[in-house]
């Protein structure tokens, strides 16, 4: 695949390998299956990074009906995408730690899994809600409270189950992918510039990183070189969504701790950069601006960045006063700690990893757009609560305006869009540092030059699965604060 | 310890004053449906209906006579018929206040038809007087649709001044508000919630995913959005609906602003 180091690996060398790449030093990125040909047997694919700067390694594993070994066992994080494997494309891992399903619900069948290209498109899953396995928890003092998928206030929809003695939470298990909507699967079929569409629709709160890490792929695939003014303003946008999230976040945050006033502060300052992105693109949410190839049009930058610096200087004395409320700091410190080797086991991403010591960033580590000459200042804290991971993302936010600052100010002249015809049966993979963290597309093309097979990982995919560690033995009045402080998105996981 | 209720009234009024008389609604910039000519299409001509994704163009039966059928109820306001079209039949607008209470309205008519339709059911003012409570599903949305609905309680839209809350029992709810296309597995809980809605009791299908399918509707885990599964008393296709335009939706159900949309297009 372009953009990586690829070979072939045998099903019997698998665990070996994977072995071998953590013993290094590396990290498994994600790992997915497709069908290279229709009516065929599934391929599997691995991903992991051996280190910052060096290109990643991507393993091609062909079962040709042998017994596929879990690699969980050796890379925990790997977990979650062999059971989607088994669920969406019909493979059976060894020695699984958890053989249940995880994307498909109990009750849903297909007679061919649904990823499976002979699978009709239009066709719609059976379903019939089945029972489902939970930890065997019993007790006379335990108690269980079922939560959701319907919440209260505005919510993306999730159960979430808690086993709790009083206060106490002895375990906590989220039931997601209520909301998957099979996206990959819509991907298929498509043309390669209808697919940037779509990628921006995957997750609104991250449309220019999806979109960002689509295009790339393509790009890669093509061997097309983007206009540096459009890198550039590439850089722009995927800044002023990291801005406008993380202004959420910090709001968000304060109404868990019932900081009301501190709380319609982020919220505002939020609104106010989504309406500066409506001036900058149309859209609050910075969609339909991308495009393989670089840009569908110019952007104008103008007022940008007066605006921006009345907004840096709001937000410094936001944070300040944040910073000296103790009503609020005391919510946050020692609450939800991830440490930093289950954070590297179990694939946290972003601000969540870079709030546990793991110093990892996809804008510096691996560079793209025009990062390399724009790299922002990562920020890195040791604690891994609350307070650390609202610490990162404040940082973040001054990093992201200093980011923009250097682009308007030393923004190229140029056009912003090159060709970009990816060849048939090419395949090409993308990535972006998204708000949430690490954000990967691989993107296979038919032999008639329209999508095959898209893959997403999405950093909350990764966050989602980390969580459940940090709530365990925790009690029930910090669980919203805890939640909030990770940032998670439940479209980005479900799909 | 910072003096946050002082930093409040220090920081001023945020909130606009729109809906009222010269208030800001804050969507300067942003782009709503395209409009659509068709006196200026090529014949035979495709371009658009090749670009749009959600297929919310198409070739229009032989005997609407119109040389194409633009439903609104699909359009995810990507641009790209705009970019696509070789003859200025679409042109970029900002009209995105597309609340309307039946859905052929959102299909671009030659003629506009008569008003009897704007009436809701005549009763939404006697009953509840002006203020509503909502109750939100999300049935499988992306998270814009959430994003600006949360925006609704932000300080410049403050959504209480106009009397709407959203509550969290569906036992309180007037109005049951879905997002999404509707998966399958947030089937059954979108219908138990509507179930457990006391009469009388209003729906609204927000966002283009919920009134259509959009485009994550079809394929093997999700259904057409709202359609053919409950009564809908007010569509409101966006990608995803501003939070303007979701206030003037909402206002337009308690029979407090007018439907500006028929026929697929904005009144003049």
């Amino acid at each position: 695949m372009n953009g990586t180091l690829m070979h072939d690996v045998g099903a019997g060398e698998l665990a070996a390998t994977c072995e071998k790449m953590l013993r290094d030093g590396g990290r498994m990125q994600m790992a997915y299956a497709w069908f290279p040909e229709p009516g065929g047997p599934a391929e599997l694919r691995y991903l992991a990074a051996p280190g910052a700067r060096q290109p990643f390694a991507l393993w091609r594993c062909r079962p040709n009906g042998a017994v596929v070994p879990s690699l969980a066992s050796f890379s925990p994080l790997l977990g979650w995408y062999e059971r989607e494997m088994a669920d969406l494309c019909g493979v059976n891992f060894e020695g699984h730690p958890e053989p249940y399903p995880l994307v498909l619900h109990e009750g849903a069948q297909a007679a061919i899994p649904p990823l499976d290209p002979r699978y009709p498109r239009a066709q719609a899953l059976v379903f019939q809600s089945a029972p489902w396995r939970l930890p065997e928890i019993e007790s006379r003092d335990v108690q269980l409270l079922p939560f959701g998928p319907v919440r209260a206030d505005v919510f993306e929809s999730a159960q979430f189950l808690f086993f709790y003695i009083g206060e106490g939470i002895l375990h906590f298990h989220p039931r997601l992918f209520f909301k998957h909507r099979g996206m990959e699967q819509r991907f298929a079929g498509l043309t390669p510039e209808s697919g940037t569409v779509l990628a921006e629709r995957v997750s609104a709160v991250g449309s220019v990183a999806h979109a960002l890490a689509y295009c790339q792929a393509l790009e890669t695939a093509a061997d097309c070189v983007v206009p540096l003014r459009a890198r550039w303003l590439r850089v722009l946008l995927a800044e002023m969504e990291r801005l406008y999230n993380h202004l959420h976040y910090l709001g968000h945050l304060c109404h868990t701790t019932t900081l009301k006033v501190g709380e319609a502060e982020g919220k505002l300052l939020e609104e106010r950069v989504k309406q500066m992105n409506a001036g900058l693109t149309g859209s609050r949410f910075l969609r339909g601006a991308l495009v393989p190839g670089g840009l569908r049009r110019d952007l104008n930058t103008a007022g940008l960045g007066a605006a921006l610096e009345t907004l840096a200087g709001e937000f410094t004395d936001y944070v300040d006063k944040l910073e000296r409320t103790n009503s609020h700091l005391d919510r946050l410190i020692t609450t939800g700690v991830l440490t930093r080797k289950t954070a590297f086991d179990q694939g946290a991403a972003g601000p969540v990893e870079r709030a546990s010591g793991l110093d990892r960033d996809m804008r510096r580590d691996h560079p793209y757009a025009a990062y390399d000459e724009v790299a922002p200042v990562v920020a890195l804290r040791e604690k891994g609560d609350a307070y650390a991971r609202a610490q990162v993302r404040v940082a973040e936010v001054e990093a992201s305006l200093d980011v923009i600052r250097r682009v308007l100010s030393g923004l190229p002249e140029g056009g912003v869009r090159a060709p970009c015809v990816a060849p048939a049966s090419s395949e090409g993979l993308g990535w972006s540092e998204s708000p949430r963290g690490s954000l990967y597309y691989a993107v296979h093309i038919d032999a008639s030059g329209r999508l095959a097979r898209v893959k997403i990982k999405s950093p909350s995919f990764s966050n989602w699965r980390v969580f459940p560690f940090t709530v365990h033995d925790s009690n029930m009045m910090d669980y919203a604060i805890n939640e909030a402080s990770f940032g998670l998105t439940i479209a980005g996981c479900d799909r | 310890m910072p003096l946050w209720t002082l930093f409040g009234l220090r920081r001023g009024r945020a909130t606009t004053t729109w809906p009222g008389p010269g208030g800001d609604d804050g969507q300067a910039g942003v782009l709503g449906m395209p409009r659509f000519d068709p006196a200026r299409c090529a014949p035979d001509c495709r371009a658009c209906v090749d670009a749009c994704l959600p297929g919310a163009i198409a070739p229009a039966p032989k005997e609407e006579g119109a040389h194409l059928r633009v439903d609104y109820g699909r359009c995810i306001t990507c641009q790209l018929c705009v970019e696509a079209c070789p003859t200025g039949a679409f042109t970029p607008s900002n009209d995105w206040a597309f609340g309307v209470r039946r859905r052929e309205d959102l299909v671009w008519a030659e003629a506009t038809t008569s008003d009897a339709a704007q009436q809701l059911k005549g009763t939404i003012r006697a009953v509840f007087g002006r203020s509503l409570h909502v109750r939100h599903v999300d049935a499988g949305s992306c998270n814009g649709c959430e994003s600006e609905l949360q925006a609704l309680n932000n300080p410049f839209y403050n959504l209480h001044r106009l009397g709407v809350f959203f509550t969290p029992s569906p036992r309180f709810a007037d109005l049951l508000l879905v997002t999404g296309p509707v998966t399958y597995a947030m089937r059954e809980p979108l219908l138990e919630t509507y179930g457990a809605m006391p009469e009388p009791r209003w729906v609204m299908a927000a966002g283009t995913c919920a009134v259509s399918g959009g485009v994550s509707g079809g394929g093997y885990a999700c259904a057409q959005g709202l359609e053919g599964l409950m009564p809908v008393d007010v569509y409101l296709p966006g990608c995803p609906p501003n939070p303007a335009a979701l206030i003037h939706a909402l206002l337009m159900l308690l029979e407090r602003a007018a439907q500006h949309v028929q026929g697929g297009r904005l009144g003049d």
